[in-house]
């Protein structure tokens, strides 16, 4: 074990960790701002009451994707100095913007809304939630930007004297193809895992707590499983596309999403395989046939290049190494990605039926799992993600420097060591408590009628106000 | 002037944007137990930084980036060389982040409690440890050729940076005091006037040391002086001010002295980034620790539209909560 082990291990850790949390708060947000606009339509205090529930689950986990955030930009410096160095030229400038356009513009009006209750005309303490949620949405798309030129590096040139890349073209990093698709994708994910939270929050109370404000639940509940399942519709079909660009320009990520060794045309993809334990030759497979060549390109005749084949090629290109990704890891977690997402979109649709008409969801199998249905979008992302770092592996600029060659020099084993246990053990306790918070929240069901909150009263005394300290 | 001076410059103001305003969030979260005797009354101070510090916050999450996209050696060199003070730093602004948020979404003693004490570390943490960083960067560390750090933990723990370290500190608790009379009624008022008279000359003295021997000693700049100069007038102003209960003016002082004492520790450190004090070569300079002129130009772009209107909503939020705070039981 060396200092470039342990800051992987912490980067994928703390970034893993940071990405349960990101997602609620940007699906959530809009989906709170819903509720409030509702309110403000109708006048009818069931959505109200909605948003002040809803908002509280919502800050409650907003404060921990903020502070774990904080920790993602220093990261860089201090275990990546030298991929700071590298990139900060070209990746530096939409992580400025980042914090520059989004985050300012999120905090700000977060605050607003949060104090604002009563210090702002109606409409607009109702324009600071949708604002707020715009810095959210905006802070993903920066983000997205500046990890889409690590996956495919557009925009710039090699400066021959420092041998590194320099900004030229800022339009093209942020309409890089891969940001554009990857946008979209990742923020359908975050609709399905905050419409997941309003469907285990409130199919709980509708099946296991019914009586209390069973009308408010249940439109939640519809509302929830809806944003749960158009957002696995768009994110199947984002996932198409961004498939194909994948082949494109990653190839050896695609390949090795299918641990594809030898190019095949038609190519098929496994549902399943058993392979040896160093995943290079299958023991056991079930194959649709076609449909990797379809994934791939939109053909499904059509050849898709094989690992071995890669590996050649990129030998002959970058010099002698290894450039193939850990093919189990690539191979796993983009079927876990997949089967979960799916299994979301399904179990949304079977809530969806089983309330047609009027009826209260009752089979104990599917209100279970609605109950642990935000687990599923979670599960995805974090397989999504661990699949398109993993996968660019041993790249951390693909095609421009390797990751072993980005982690800081001057930092030891031993202060990588202690911040990594650091940030584990904290991150550790902060999850235990922050789940015990929001099962608490949740389960309290929503606030009385009316009052409105308060910024001066303590939060249990007005229990569940969306109303601050 | 060029486009390096000009991103130091803006760089130089993020921080005095974040220390003039996380400077005070991070007092009262030193002061809250002090001040506030019980529950009511730590509920209405951290009521007077709820809207705006995560705001706050922010001037150092857009300072490292902007460090990052203009000066990518000097953010590579100073995040990885101060390893362990910014490990420190991050996990007292996690822990203080989720308490402020946490405290009130319980009404039981013992988790209020434990709270309480996580925002008090999470406050004096970072107030200290930004002020032995920064009086470091100024001083200058021992950096290798190839502008990596080259020294370990105890060469940033030298008499310099702790005084740095201490004044920083100290004067952020004074600001924080002094917000709190500006923000407050009745009791807890009082309390917090009498506490920047009783404390104050105790911080300003420690920030006129740090001063005095940073441009008398570490270095010397003519202009870097008049502003020390200024800075050490406004602290003084500012006690003045506090004990006539002027507390506007009292707090314009705190954050004249701070914002001043910040663009003072720039201008001194000017061309340089970060000096070294091993090898001359490892220096950090604003032209070798800067990004390429295209990316510069691109961020003065979106920094000159985008700046102007982060102040004017920020500005706002400070003007929709400006109303004094009192307890409600």
């Amino acid at each position: 074990m060396d200092a470039l082990d342990v800051a992987r291990w912490q980067f994928g850790v703390t970034t893993v960790y940071h990405f349960l949390f990101v997602p609620l708060t940007i699906g959530l947000g809009p989906l709170v701002a819903t509720f409030q606009t509702l309110w403000h339509r109708t006048g009818n205090p069931r959505y109200l009451r909605l948003t002040h529930f809803y908002g509280k689950l919502f800050l409650i986990n907003f404060a921990m994707g903020v502070v774990t955030g904080i920790v993602q930009e220093f990261q860089f410096g201090m275990n990546w100095s030298d991929y700071s160095r590298y990139v900060g030229d070209v990746f530096g400038a939409p992580l400025a913007m980042e914090a520059l356009l989004a985050f300012f513009l999120e905090s700000t009006f977060l605050g607003l809304w949060i104090f604002g209750w009563k210090k702002l005309p109606r409409r607009i303490h109702l324009a600071t939630i949708w604002t707020a949620a715009l810095g959210s949405v905006l802070s993903m798309f920066f983000i997205l930007a500046a990890n889409s030129w690590m996956q495919n590096p557009v925009g710039y040139r090699m400066n021959p004297d420092t041998g590194r890349p320099e900004l030229t073209d800022i339009w093209a990093v942020l309409t890089n193809k891969v940001a554009l698709i990857t946008f979209p994708h990742t923020l359908a994910a975050a609709f399905m895992v905050a419409g997941a939270l309003l469907v285990a929050v409130s199919i709980w109370h509708v099946a296991r707590r019914p009586g209390q404000d069973t009308a408010e639940h249940r439109f939640a509940l519809r509302f929830g499983a809806w944003v749960t399942l158009v957002a696995t519709a768009a994110i199947v079909f984002t996932g198409d596309i961004q498939g194909k660009i994948m082949t494109e320009v990653q190839p050896m990520k695609m390949a090795a999403a299918e641990a594809l060794y030898r190019t095949e045309a038609p190519a098929s993809f496994s549902a399943f395989t058993i392979g040896t334990l160093d995943g290079s030759r299958e023991v056991f497979a079930i194959k649709l046939p076609y449909l990797l060549s379809f994934l791939a390109t939109g053909n499904p005749t059509a050849s898709v290049q094989g690992i071995d084949d890669l590996q050649t090629q990129y030998a002959a290109q970058y010099g002698p190494g290894n450039y193939a990704p850990i093919v189990p890891v690539t191979y796993w977690s983009f079927r876990v990605m997949v089967g979960l997402g799916i299994a979301a979109g399904a179990i949304a649709l079977l809530v969806l039926w089983s309330q047609r008409r009027g009826r209260t969801p009752s089979n104990r199998w599917l209100v279970r799992a609605g109950l642990v249905l935000p687990l599923l979008p979670l599960g995805a992302s974090t397989a999504g993600w661990l699949f398109t770092e993993m996968g660019r592996q041993p790249w951390i600029v693909f095609g421009e420097l390797l990751t072993r060659n980005g982690v800081s020099r001057s930092v030891s084993l031993t202060e990588v060591l202690t911040s990594f246990l650091a940030f584990t053990l904290i991150y550790a306790l902060l999850a235990v408590i922050e789940g015990r918070l929001l099962f608490r929240y949740a389960r309290a069901g929503l606030p009385p009628d009316e009052p409105e909150p308060d910024e001066s009263a303590g939060d249990e005394d007005v229990p569940a106000l969306a109303g601050a300290y | 002037m060029d486009l390096t001076t000009f991103w130091f410059g803006a760089i130089a103001f993020l921080f005095v944007g974040y220390f003039v305003l996380e400077g005070f969030d991070f007092g009262v979260g030193v002061l809250m137990r002090t001040f506030g005797r019980d529950d009511a009354e730590r509920r209405l101070l951290l009521g007077t930084i709820g809207p705006v510090w995560d705001g706050n916050e922010v001037w150092l999450i857009t300072g490292a980036g902007a460090m990052f996209a203009a000066f990518p050696h000097w953010y590579a060199t100073v995040f990885s060389g101060f390893y362990l003070p910014m490990l420190l730093i991050l996990l007292a602004l996690i822990v203080r982040g989720v308490a402020i948020e946490f405290r009130g979404k319980r009404a039981d003693r013992a988790w209020r409690g434990r709270w309480d004490l996580a925002i008090l570390v999470g406050s004096v943490l970072p107030a200290l440890l930004w002020g032995l960083v920064f009086a470091n960067i100024v001083r200058g560390v021992p950096l290798a050729a190839d502008h990596d750090y080259a020294g370990g933990l105890v060469d940033l723990l030298n008499p310099f940076a702790l005084l740095g370290a201490a004044a920083f500190g100290a004067v952020f608790v004074l600001h924080g005091a002094v917000f709190v009379a500006l923000k407050t009624t009745g009791e807890v008022r009082d309390r917090a006037n009498a506490l920047a008279a009783r404390f104050g000359p105790v911080a300003v003295a420690l920030l006129l040391g740090f001063l005095a021997w940073m441009l008398g000693d570490v270095r010397r700049d003519p202009v870097a002086v008049a502003l020390g100069i200024g800075a050490a007038v406004a602290a003084v102003a500012a006690l003045v001010a506090n004990r006539r209960r002027r507390e506007g003016w009292a707090f314009a002082g705190t954050a004249a002295a701070i914002g001043l004492t910040v663009i003072a520790l720039f201008t001194a450190l000017y061309p340089a980034v970060l000096p070294s004090t091993t090898d001359p070569a490892g220096t950090l300079t604003v032209a070798n620790a800067a990004a390429s002129p295209y990316p510069l130009k691109v961020m003065t772009v979106v920094a000159g539209v985008f700046l102007p209107l982060v102040l004017l909503y920020q500005g706002w939020t400070y003007w929709v909560f400006r109303r004094r705070l009192s307890v409600t039981r």
